[in-house]
C-alpha cells in the first residue's frame, strides 16, 4: 500500500519535469474593420489647398506627385539649384 | 511600391517642437494625447545633447498589429499602419507592444478610464470616407489624399524630420551626410559598432545558414 502511495506521489511530482514545448504557434490576424480607400482614388484637392495634381485612379501619377513633395524636403536640390 | 517612413536627423533637430505643434494643429489632437514628441538625451550637456522626433514608425512588421486582440490594424498599400477606431476596445496591448510608445489613450472620464487608441496616421486618415468630417473627427486630416506629406515633416524648419518613401528619404539623408564632409562613419557600420582595430578582419558568418 505504502509502495503504491509513493509511486503515485512520485508520478505526480515528476509530472512537472516534463519537457513540453513552449513555442506558441502564432496565428496571423486578419483585419476585421472597414475597407479603406487608397489616396489615389480621390480627385486632387481644390487648388487653394495646394495639394498638387494627379489623375484620379492612377496610382503612378499620384506617386509622382508625392515624390515631388518628398524631393522638396531636399534643400540641396530645392535651394542651391 | 512606396513604403512610407519617417527619418529624423539627430544632427539637425533643434528641439523646437515645431513637428509636435504642426501635428496637434493639423489633426486637432486633444489635450493629453501626443501623437508625436521630441525626445532629448544628454539634456544640457554641452556637445552631447541630441534630440530626435518620435512618433509611430509605421513598422514593416508592426508588433501592434500582431498583439491586437480585435485585429483593428491594417497596413495600406503605401506601408502606412492605420487602425479602425470603431473596432478598437482600448485594451492597451498595442501600447505595451510598441517599442516607440506611439499608441496614445485619451483619458475619457473618471478613474483613468481609457478611450480608444489614437496614434500618428502619417496624415493618412483612416477607414472612413477620405477627406470627410467623419474621418477628420476620428483620425485627423488625410493629407496623403490631398497629395501632400505629413504636416510634421513638411513643417520642420531645419528639415531634420523627413517623411515619405523610405528609399527617397534615405537618398536625401545620404546625400546630406556626404555633403557634410563625412561618409559612412556617421551613418553606417562605424556608428553602430565602432571603428574596430586596425587590420582586423570581419567575423566569419556562422556555420549552418543565416542567423
Amino acid at each position: 500500500m505504502r509502495g503504491l502511495l509513493v509511486l503515485v506521489i512520485a508520478a505526480f511530482g515528476l509530472a512537472a519535469c516534463g519537457e513540453s514545448s513552449q513555442v506558441v504557434v502564432y496565428k496571423q490576424g486578419k483585419y476585421q474593420g472597414k475597407p479603406d480607400r487608397p489616396p489615389w482614388e480621390n480627385a486632387p484637392a481644390a487648388a487653394e489647398l495646394r495639394g498638387g495634381k494627379w489623375t484620379q485612379g492612377d496610382r503612378a501619377s499620384w506617386e509622382e506627385q508625392i515624390k515631388s513633395r518628398q524631393l522638396a524636403q531636399h534643400e540641396h536640390r530645392r535651394i542651391y539649384q | 511600391m512606396a513604403r512610407m517612413k519617417f527619418l529624423c536627423d539627430a544632427e539637425r533637430c533643434i528641439e523646437c517642437n515645431g513637428c509636435v505643434t504642426a501635428c496637434k494643429n493639423e489633426n486637432e489632437v486633444p489635450w493629453g494625447v501626443n501623437r508625436r514628441r521630441v525626445v532629448t538625451i544628454n539634456d544640457g550637456v554641452v556637445g552631447a545633447e541630441k534630440s530626435i522626433s518620435v512618433a509611430c514608425m509605421h513598422c514593416s512588421d508592426a508588433p501592434c498589429m500582431a498583439v491586437c486582440p480585435v485585429d483593428c490594424f491594417y497596413r495600406t498599400d503605401d506601408g502606412v499602419v492605420l487602425h479602425d477606431k470603431d473596432l478598437c476596445i482600448g485594451c492597451g496591448y498595442c501600447f505595451y507592444a510598441c517599442p516607440f510608445g506611439a499608441p496614445q489613450f485619451p483619458q475619457a472620464g473618471a478613474f483613468g478610464l481609457r478611450g480608444k487608441m489614437d496614434k500618428c496616421t502619417f496624415c493618412a486618415g483612416g477607414p472612413e470616407a477620405d477627406r470627410s468630417d467623419a474621418e477628420f473627427g476620428k483620425y485627423g486630416r488625410n493629407r496623403l489624399a490631398e497629395g501632400k506629406l505629413p504636416a510634421c515633416a513638411e513643417m520642420c524648419s531645419t528639415k531634420a524630420l523627413l517623411g515619405g518613401d523610405g528609399d527617397v528619404i534615405a537618398d536625401i539623408y545620404r546625400e546630406r551626410v556626404l555633403r557634410r564632409g563625412k561618409g559612412s562613419e556617421v551613418w553606417g557600420w562605424g556608428t553602430a559598432y565602432g571603428p574596430g582595430k586596425p587590420g582586423a578582419q570581419p567575423p566569419a558568418p556562422p556555420a549552418g545558414g543565416k542567423s
